[in-house]
């Protein structure tokens, strides 16, 4: 119906159009000029009817040629040009006062708009909907943040209600109360005789008269002090700064030559009185006279200097000047040219650099002297910073010791043996590289004159040292051993030569193992080497079967390294004194001896076969990928070449084994899958990692590893009722917003009829397009 | 201010206005208040509530709500900061005095760091920031809860025992009554030379002591009241006995068959399936008793339901050498052949094997940290081997006819029984190793020792021996703090039972018992890759893949075919590059760390010093 309803007012619409449009196109004039236009009508005719032939736009007319009885109202034919009827010019005859009003109606209509075309029900219904959406979506949105906070909330109470206001102190409870029983009141009254501040202030009102006490001329004495004290101060500085700023050396040349003499005069006058803080003095002087050496100030090689030299030539004042700085350095460094008198007149810059060598060769002096020789390193030599930032980390240790423990005992010995070890390496290494040093500076002879002397103490120095520390190492030694030795029993045949090897490794070996395990498994194995000669001497029975094979016997090796060098250090120290004699005993202790005879190496051996086995069964079996007769001949009884196998013939590599580095240890790489059963198998969701998730769950939640508080924070539920209330949904009041009709959601259900003007406007708009 | 700081007058501050609403408000009247309406003149109504206070009134509540608030929406740190208060004035106390601590105490951090477990060093991928924000929330969770349990610590006031520990002078009197009478119940002996060497157990709670002699002799006792549970003659050779999860059940290891009694000495069962047992060790947590035999076969017994979990051959002939490790409940046996193997019920094959001695292995202990091993061979020695990952050998020691027996305290000491004297060596603090240089302990007893173990939470350590039993005082072995909910010395019968259920109730299967403990909260990454190409093969896609680059379609004629191809095949060999530097790096390390390690193996003579020179 809707449909027929739509055609026909497109119909209509299409003849009102037509009714405005033709009076402006065509003029009627069929009437007058029928005549004479007849040659053309006819000519249009035939056009028309050629037109036609293709057939495409074929249109009948009903052509009236003459007159006939069936004149039809309908098909009223305007002849020829498929002109078509016009309103006006039925209305244009019209003359008849009778028809006026029709005719008027009809003028009204031909001015009325026209009325537009109402869209089809679904693109209406699709507008509505898309309005009504941006209107709920608006108003939902106001809800966001409510969601998202109850989203992330940690947790949610319903009913909603107003929050628990939070339990205010006692003394804010206090404030709004009043005293109302008789014992109360009685209790302020006492408070208030004595003036005791109840609220907030501190002090009584005693107390505040008496601070208040003061009077007025000592405020005012007190005042002007105080004024006179800054204002002595701000001329002080302003005079300070203005002298500061004088430019005149000639000035700060009288000004220093007063100060120096005055100084001495105070000097020679301390002299007198107090001798010892004289020396104080002077050593300050003498501070002061050894900077100056260093600095390059009156070395000619200032700004001025350069410039003055220049001017020498013509300037005799400048001349002067030159030659009485270059006095004053002579001076100054007097007491450097004992030492070397020959290189007197050399050059600026290559004194300088004779200014610097002493020092080095000062420090190595110190070196052997002082008490700390690792300190003094990083000063000589940037290059080894880094060695020496590990020194003072180990080093201290010993030292310490070396203090503490009395000097018979061995670990000390050790120590210090170490020490001198070490100190005498690092002067060594220090000698070659002095000389070095030495040597491109192209000034050996002062060098060797001032430095070899020295180098040579050094030398003599360290190596009685060394001596001595041998003899007294082999000493403590002897001591250490032979006592132990006779006290237990006699020890197994086996470990005897245990005992003699060097003690110091072992040593060295519990430190490392100090500084990191990584560090531990490296190091374990350097003392192989050393060992390997007393091996060969200790187990011979082991030797037939060691040359199997070459790894292998590295390994074991290295197995027995670890089970059997590490017992003599601990040996080597103090044991209990007890010792026990009992019958029954001893028949044990024979059983035992005898079993420890026969015990031992293969134990070691059937250890390393076993876990050969282990990893063997462990390593995933190769893949045979050969493809027969690709490349090479194929057929019966022909196999690929070996070199092919090896090519195509994979195993997977797996990890490496837990136990790869650790020859005593076989750990089983099978997988517990009980264990695994109870393990987390899916990622949950914002999580792309198994690790980010796991360091969720890293912490644990039971009350076993938690404080009764932290576990009751943990497992807090997320949602909260209470029981016997019913939860309504959530208003706008509850969460602070006013409450309007707008921002409730019952407002937003789908109503046609409420649509509001704006809606219309908008439809409109659409429909216009 | 002024107002505020005079003392108020009576009767003067007082607003007529205040009058007024007294009397327009009619109040029920109180037994203290007069017929007449009181006089502002007499009894002073408290401070008045001046103008000021009153505006502050209805604020305060306010104001308490900011404060919580804030708090709540700051970071859990570790406070140092004292609080900030929004409005100073608001929150002066009534007497004007400040808190001179404001805020919560200070937490030490290295305390807090202890109950820390996250571990941070491990580098995450990078993460979304939906991610991020829960991985966040976890760390933050865990830095309050370990503040919390920081704080706790407070609660621990016991302090170990020692020797030779100086005390303050004003209480050393005191402390040594107590401790001479405390000391005197504490050491004992019990002579029973009758039956045999005997092998002791306490009961966790360190409250009660059963021993059992060779000869048949089975008694358990409260050993700190001395007073007898049961006492019976079981006619057959005790290999070993122990408590079960309480001291009203006993395990006794008989000469044929496993056997289980009560606290009045009443046969509850006889376990035929145990037979030949020679060691015994009881898992409190998964309610296990395991059984070592003569047969070579390891038992897992659950007595809570009373099944048999898992019955291992260790293949390695007679045991008679087991310890548990309380950390992770592993159990080691010690072999013949010098290895020590760790065992689960899980697992058919030993977790790991280590090899210990050259000769046989004659004892094993493991601290309760489960760090430290001891073991003692017939080579005499007696070893430390560190038990976190690597499994060597820390410190040893030639003992003059080795250690028999060995056990650790609580607190990490350590005791081996050689013949009949009894060594005790102990570490620095809790954590550290014991250092074996100088035995902190030495007694002699009248027997050879046959069993031994630490009290728990007393300072005391039972010996059985031939000769009967010694209980003898160890300055600082034992705990001193215990957890009253765990494992109560003092705990009645009606608490017992409520443990028991509880414990019951949080028993941990036995099948959860493996070498890391902590795995358990890792993600099993082979199954989760498993779903990963299961997902991919049922999808027939890889829905997490990278969307391969689709070059974006430009304007103006660039957006030819050829040049499409060209921008992605430049995208697709920067990838390429990448990955081919990549593998470029990890090759040139490789490389590196070969070099170094053949520099270290063909290094001439390496000297101690070397570390020193380069």
């Amino acid at each position: 119906m809707n449909v027929n309803r739509v055609a026909e007012s497109l119909l209509a619409l299409s003849q009102q159009e037509e009714l405005v449009d033709l009076p402006k196109n065509c003029p009627l004039s069929e009437n007058e000029d029928e005549g004479d236009s007849d040659g053309e009508r006819k000519h249009q005719k035939l056009l028309e009817a050629i037109s036609s032939l293709d057939g495409k736009n074929r249109r009948k007319l009903a052509e009236r040629s003459e007159a006939s009885l069936k004149v039809s109202e309908f098909n009223v034919s305007s002849e020829g040009s498929g002109e078509k009827l016009v309103l006006a010019d039925l209305l244009e005859p019209v003359k008849t006062s009778s028809l006026a009003t029709v005719k008027k109606q009809l003028n009204r209509v031909k001015s009325k708009k026209v009325v537009e075309l109402p869209l089809n029900k679904e693109k209406i219904e699709q507008i509505h909907r898309e309005v009504a959406f941006g209107k709920t979506s608006q108003v939902l949105s106001k809800w966001d943040p409510i969601v998202l906070k109850n989203q992330q909330a940690e947790q949610l109470a319903f009913p909603l209600g107003k929050e628990q206001p939070a339990i205010a102190p006692i003394e804010h409870a206090l404030s709004g109360w009043k005293a109302r029983t008789p014992l109360e009141q009685e209790i302020f009254n006492l408070l208030y005789k004595n003036k005791q501040p109840v609220t907030d202030p501190l002090l009584t009102p005693m107390e505040k008269a008496s601070l208040r006490a003061m009077s007025l001329e000592e405020a005012k004495m007190h005042r002007a002090e105080l004024q006179r004290a800054r204002a002595l101060q701000s001329y002080y500085e302003a005079k300070a700064r203005r002298e500061k700023k004088i430019k005149s050396k000639k000035y700060h040349k009288v000004v220093k030559k007063g100060k120096a003499r005055k100084a001495s005069k105070e000097l020679e006058q301390l002299q007198k009185v107090n001798p010892t803080v004289a020396l104080e003095e002077l050593e300050k002087f003498e501070n002061a006279r050894m900077m100056e050496r260093m600095s390059l100030k009156h070395q000619n090689s200032g700004k001025w200097a350069k410039s003055k030299a220049i001017m020498a030539k013509y300037d005799l004042e400048a001349r002067q000047a030159m030659q009485e700085q270059l006095a004053k350095n002579k001076e100054l460094t007097q007491k450097l040219q004992v030492a070397s008198e020959i290189e007197e007149e050399e050059g600026g810059t290559e004194e300088v650099e004779e200014l610097l060598v002493p020092h080095v060769v000062n420090e190595v002096q110190m070196n052997v002297d002082g008490p700390n020789p690792w300190m003094l390193r990083s000063c000589t030599s940037d290059t080894r910073e880094a060695a020496t930032q590990e020194d003072p980390e180990q080093l201290p240790e010993p030292a310490t010791h070396e203090v503490s423990e009395s000097e018979g005992e061995r670990p000390v010995a050790e120590e210090e043996i170490l020490l001198r070890d070490f100190e005498e390496r690092r002067s060594l290494r220090k000698r070659s590289e002095l000389n070095q040093d030495a040597e491109p500076a192209g000034i050996q002879e002062t060098k060797d004159s001032s430095s070899q002397e020295v180098l040579s103490e050094l030398r003599a120095l360290s190596q009685k040292l060394k001596e001595n520390h041998q003899s007294r190492k082999q000493k403590a030694s002897s001591e250490g051993t032979v006592p132990q030795v006779q006290r237990e029993e006699p020890a197994p045949e086996e470990e005897a030569p245990l005992l003699l090897q060097r003690p110091e490794r072992v040593q060295t070996l519990e430190e490392l193992e100090e500084l990191g395990k990584e560090d531990c498994f490296q190091n374990k194995e350097l003392p192989r080497p050393v060992l390997e000669g007393q091996q060969s001497e200790r187990t011979p029975n082991n030797r037939p079967d060691a040359p199997k094979e070459k790894k292998e016997k590295e390994q074991l090796i290295d197995v027995q390294n670890l089970l059997t060098t590490q017992s003599p250090s601990v040996r080597s120290l103090a044991v209990p004194t007890t010792t026990e004699e009992l019958e029954d005993e001893e028949e044990r202790d024979q059983r035992q001896m005898i079993k420890e005879a026969f015990a031992g190496d293969d134990v070691i051996r059937n250890f390393l076969k076993e876990k050969r086995e282990a990893v063997e069964a462990s390593k995933s079996k190769d893949v045979d990928l050969t493809l027969p007769g690709w490349g090479e001949w194929g057929g019966v009884g022909l196999k690929p070449s070996t070199k092919k196998r090896r090519q195509f013939l994979k195993a997977p590599e797996g990890p490496p084994r837990k136990d790869k580095n650790l020859p005593n240890v076989i750990i089983s790489e099978k997988r517990n899958i009980h264990a695994a059963a109870h393990q987390v198998q899916v990622l949950p969701y914002p999580f792309t990692h198994h690790r980010q998730f796991e360091r969720t769950i890293q912490t644990p939640v039971g009350s076993t590893w938690n404080t009764q508080r932290a576990f009751q924070k943990l497992t807090t539920p997320k949602v909260v009722t209470k029981p016997g209330h019913i939860i309504k949904p959530i208003k706008a009041e509850d969460v602070g917003y006013r409450s309007s009709s707008r921002s409730d959601l019952s407002v937003i259900q789908w109503n046609p009829k409420r649509i509001t003007t704006r809606h219309n406007k908008e439809l409109k708009k659409n429909s216009v397009d | 201010v002024g107002e505020m700081e005079t003392a108020p007058k009576p009767g003067r501050d007082v607003p007529p206005k205040k009058d007024k609403l007294q009397t327009k408000r009619k109040k029920p009247r109180r037994y203290w208040e007069e017929e007449t309406v009181p006089t502002t003149d007499g009894a002073s109504p408290g401070p008045p509530c001046n103008k000021k206070n009153r505006e502050l009134c209805p604020q305060r509540p306010k104001n308490a709500h900011i404060l919580k608030k804030s708090r709540i929406s700051k970071k859990p740190q570790v406070p140092k900061k004292p609080r900030e208060w929004k409005n100073p004035e608001s929150q002066r106390s009534l007497s004007g005095a400040q808190d001179p601590f404001p805020g919560p105490a200070p937490v030490p951090v290295g305390v807090v760091q202890k109950f820390c477990r996250i571990d941070k060093s491990r580098k995450l991928p990078r993460s979304k920031a939906k991610t991020r924000s829960r991985l966040e929330v976890a760390e933050a969770e865990e830095e309050e809860t370990s503040i919390k349990a920081a704080r706790s610590e407070l609660l621990l006031a016991e302090e170990p025992g020692g020797m030779g520990a100086r005390r303050r002078r004003s209480c050393r009197v005191l402390i040594f009554f107590f401790f001479f009478h405390s000391s005197l119940s504490q050491h004992f002996d019990l002579n029973l030379r009758q039956f045999g060497p005997y092998r002791l157990n306490y009961s966790r709670t360190g409250r009660h002591l059963a021993f059992g002699g060779r000869r048949g002799h089975v008694a358990a006792l409260d050993w700190v009241t001395k007073k007898l549970m049961c006492e019976i003659n079981v006619m057959e050779a005790v290999r070993d006995i122990r408590f079960l999860h309480s001291e009203a059940l006993l395990a006794v290891a008989q000469n044929r068959w496993l056997h289980i009694y009560d606290n009045q000495g009443i046969e509850l069962h006889c376990i035929r399936r145990c037979d030949r047992v020679t060691r015994l060790e009881f898992l409190p947590f998964h309610f296990l008793l395991a059984t070592a035999s003569e047969t070579g076969f390891l038992t897992y017994l659950d007595v809570s339901v009373g099944k048999i979990v898992a019955a291992l051959n260790a293949r390695a002939g007679r045991l008679d050498v087991m310890s548990q490790n309380p950390y992770n409940a592993v159990i080691h046996l010690g072999h013949s052949n010098g290895t020590v193997s760790l065992w689960s019920p899980a697992m058919k094959e030993p977790l790991a094997k280590i090899l210990c001695h050259r000769g046989g292995v004659r004892a094993v202990a493991v601290d309760s940290t489960g760090t430290y091993m001891a073991t003692s061979g017939l080579d005499h020695q007696l070893k430390i081997f560190d038990l976190r990952g690597t499994y060597q050998p820390l410190s040893t020691r030639t003992l003059p006819h080795g250690a028999g027996h060995l056990a650790f305290s609580q607190r990490g000491l350590l005791v081996a029984g050689m013949g009949d004297v009894v060594n005790i060596w102990a570490g620095q603090g809790k954590a550290s190793p014991p250092s074996l240089e100088q035995p902190y302990l030495t007694h002699r007893l009248s027997g050879p020792v046959h069993g031994l173990q630490f009290c728990p939470f007393e300072d005391v350590l039972g010996v059985g021996h031939s000769g009967g039993i010694t209980s003898m005082l160890v300055p600082g072995a034992g705990e001193p703090n215990f957890d009253g909910l765990e494992s109560n010395p003092y705990r009645s019968r009606k608490q017992r039972q409520e443990w028991e259920v509880k414990a019951l109730l949080e028993k941990v299967p036995a099948e959860l018992i493996c070498l890391d403990p902590r795995a358990l909260a890792e993600v099993d990454v082979i199954s989760l890759e498993q779903g990963k190409k299961e997902r991919i093969e049922r999808l027939g896609y890889d829905p997490e893949a990278k969307a391969p680059f689709q070059p974006k379609p430009k304007q103006k004629g660039r957006s030819s075919t050829a040049s499409l191809v060209k921008r992605k095949r430049k995208v697709m060999d920067e990838e390429h590059r990448d990955k081919v530097r990549q593998s470029l790096q990890q090759q040139q390390q490789q490389q590196q760390q070969q070099k170094e390690a053949k520099a270290k193996s063909t290094g001439a003579r390496p000297s101690a010093l070397d570390r020193f020179v380069c």
